[in-house]
């Protein structure tokens, strides 16, 4: 009796000990991604204190990038990057919502259902470069026939498509999310409006999008993230060029792209510092929006 | 405990991998080994060149050679610190670049490589342009086809009134390098304002990524031109212009007139100069030299004399029996003058004082 009252003792030690280093290790890998991001931030800020010291803060509205002349400001960029996402999101957001509904409401189950998730995971699966060649023989073609029509000069490539091509690709993060959300509105809530005759779109529009709106913001949000970011696809159709974009047609360039395209050539201090300040801006921009967007989901949560 | 196991496995290979890189690297120190190891790093533009030029060599000497093309900028950075036994580089070193550097360096040319100027016209007619044009037109000066400046030149051609667009590249590349470091030349507008260097502040165009990057765009857009590195235009069948050089004769980009280009009375004897708007009566205007680097003094670190004699001799046969491989390659061919140039700076490479190449 005794005996076996130790024994068990003994394996409930077992598992107390086992569940601690689960507990622990959970712990130190949580704890590693914080260190690493804060040490990407001090890398950063270390990399860029040659322009950082130099410039001071005329390099965020500096309007010339001269890495001849070392003259680095970076407002053309930011302003690109800032126009290209935004103006992605307000093209995909609507989309994004009509098929998030689609599947969370309409098809929540099925075959067309199972399609549909299935090519829309498929489509966040395909690398941005694939995008970008598309953009580049597909869709640039056809811009720049609009172009022609327009009687503006037919460079095809420029903010307009990268923004095109932004939605597309970051609509699928946005879909998946707003459609998990729209699934989690509780079913009661929603019997009860139709119980006092409510249609289904009085449904949608009174109920669903209302309880759902924080979390929609969310996915929104994810995918600016992801357009804010992105590099490749955007390199082959923005122009690339040093001045601030003047139109919705006209060549632009992002932080991002610029980062990529000259990096692996710049030589001298100033040149790769201003180059990782690049980096470092983004790091701020993106920290900004993220801090406004979880304001913003805060005062809208129920 | 199974994935316990397999991680123990992973690292115990990983550091298996990690303790064999480690030896065979001491053996190639030592030399004295069948499979020694060379390691260049730099351009990307002579890649193709060389890494045919280095099969062939293993093959005739049974020295491995491992060139990784990471850009001519990294590349000198790796020669600087001393990881690779030589660097590539498309642009001589500067000055500076040299006296930031750990001990002196020689050059020693390769191949020779060429920028050419692709447009996209209807009708593909085969245009010529002068300096003055040129640099018009990439200064946004020029910027209509049938303006009068491009129709002087090319007379009986009919140029239709689109707007040019200018395509460059938008990476910093050594392409770009070699055409402002021209137009700096020929212009003095140009040396002024955007001047010379792998990335420059456009004052026109669009900027696309890499030579494929360009070509695609200008085959894409009516009216628009650009320029690309002539291996690049030659394999991809490209409409390209001649250029009126120094002397006055318009030269089309071949494989004869960039070697031509590096036929100058006044060849420097270290061979570090531009020869973009040579002298040459036949040259092409926009050509250049690719270079291998080397430190002079080869007995540096823990290198051994086997090591450093091995780096020398691929270098004298590249300069020599390797240059068979250019031309099919679409690279020029260094003239017999350059060839003897760069034979004598090998011979100055020294290994504890002692020179490494033996007399031919």
């Amino acid at each position: 009796m005794n005996n076996n009252l130790s024994i068990g003792l003994n394996s409930v030690r077992k598992i107390d000990l086992k569940e601690k280093g689960f507990k622990r290790s959970l712990l130190l890998t949580a704890i590693l991604l914080i260190v690493l991001l804060v040490a990407i931030f001090f890398t950063l800020v270390a990399g860029s204190m040659p322009t950082i010291k130099a410039l001071g803060f005329s390099f965020v509205y500096n309007k010339t990038w001269d890495p001849v002349a070392n003259q680095f400001g970076a407002s053309p960029f930011l302003a690109g990057t800032l126009l290209t996402s935004f103006l992605a999101l307000v093209i995909a957001t609507p989309f994004s919502l009509a098929v998030a509904l689609f599947l969370g409401e309409y098809f929540k189950k099925g075959i067309i259902s199972g399609i549909f998730k299935n090519v829309i995971d498929l489509l966040a699966a395909i690398p941005s470069v694939i995008y970008g060649f598309w953009g580049l023989f597909i869709m640039v073609p056809l811009v720049r026939q609009l172009e022609m029509k327009l009687n503006i000069p037919p460079y095809g490539v420029g903010i307009f498509s990268t923004s095109v091509i932004l939605a597309i690709m970051i609509m699928p993060y946005a879909i998946s999310l707003s459609r998990q959300v729209i699934l989690m509105v509780p079913a009661e809530l929603k019997e009860a409006a139709y119980s006092l005759g409510a249609t289904r779109s009085e449904v949608i529009m009174k109920i669903i999008i209302p309880h759902a709106r924080s979390g929609l913001f969310a996915g929104i949000l994810l995918a600016l993230g992801r357009a804010l970011g992105e590099t490749m696809a955007v390199t082959m159709l923005i122009g690339n060029t040093h001045d601030l974009p003047t139109g919705l047609f006209g060549p632009g360039n992002t932080m991002a792209s610029v980062i990529a395209n000259e990096f692996t050539e710049a030589t001298g201090k100033m040149y790769t510092s201003a180059l990782i300040e690049m980096g470092l801006l983004l790091f701020v921009v993106v920290t900004i929006i993220n801090i406004i967007g979880k304001k913003v989901i805060n005062r809208f949560a129920l | 405990m199974k994935t316990k196991l397999f991680f123990l496995s992973t690292v115990a290979a990983a550091f298996m991998l990690v303790s064999c890189g480690g030896n065979s690297t001491k053996q190639n120190n030592n030399g004295g080994s069948s499979e020694l190891t060379l390691l260049g790093a730099g351009a990307t533009f002579p890649y193709p060149l060389y890494s045919k030029m280095f099969n062939a060599y293993h093959k005739k000497a049974g020295i491995q050679v491992n060139y990784q093309s990471i850009g001519s900028g990294a590349g000198i950075q790796q020669l600087q610190n001393k990881t690779v036994d030589f660097g590539a580089s498309d642009a001589p070193m500067s000055d500076q670049e040299l006296k930031s550097s750990p001990a002196p360096i020689v050059h020693i040319p390769t191949c020779l490589g060429a920028v050419v100027i692709t447009y996209n016209l209807p009708n593909e007619p085969a245009l010529k342009f002068t300096p003055d044009v040129l640099a018009g037109i990439f200064l946004g000066k020029i910027i209509q086809w049938n303006d009068a400046r491009i129709a002087a030149v090319n007379p009986g051609i009919e140029l239709p009134s689109m707007h040019i667009s200018v395509v460059h590249r938008s990476d910093g590349s050594g392409t770009t390098y070699i055409f402002s470091d021209y137009l700096s030349k020929i212009s003095a507008e140009w040396s002024a304002k955007p001047g010379k260097g792998k990335s420059l502040n456009w004052p026109a165009g669009l900027g696309a990524k890499g030579n494929e990057g360009v070509s695609g765009l200008v085959k894409q857009t009516p009216g628009s031109i650009g320029y690309v590195e002539l291996a690049y235009a030659f394999q991809n069948k490209m409409q390209v212009a001649a250029l009126k050089n120094k002397s006055g004769n318009f030269i089309n980009p071949t494989l004869a007139s960039i070697s031509a280009a590096a036929n100058i009375d006044n060849m420097p004897k270290d061979l570090r100069v531009s020869i973009t708007n040579t002298d040459a009566p036949d040259g092409y205007p926009i050509s250049s030299f690719s270079y291998i680097l080397l430190y002079k003094s080869q007995s540096y670190g823990d290198r051994s004399q086997t090591k450093a004699k091995a780096t020398i001799d691929l270098v004298d046969w590249m300069i020599h029996d390797g240059q068979q491989y250019n031309e099919p390659l679409k690279y020029g061919k260094l003239p017999e003058a350059v060839v003897k140039k760069a034979t004598d700076i090998l011979k100055t490479v020294i290994y504890k004082n002692k020179p490494l190449l033996n007399e031919q």
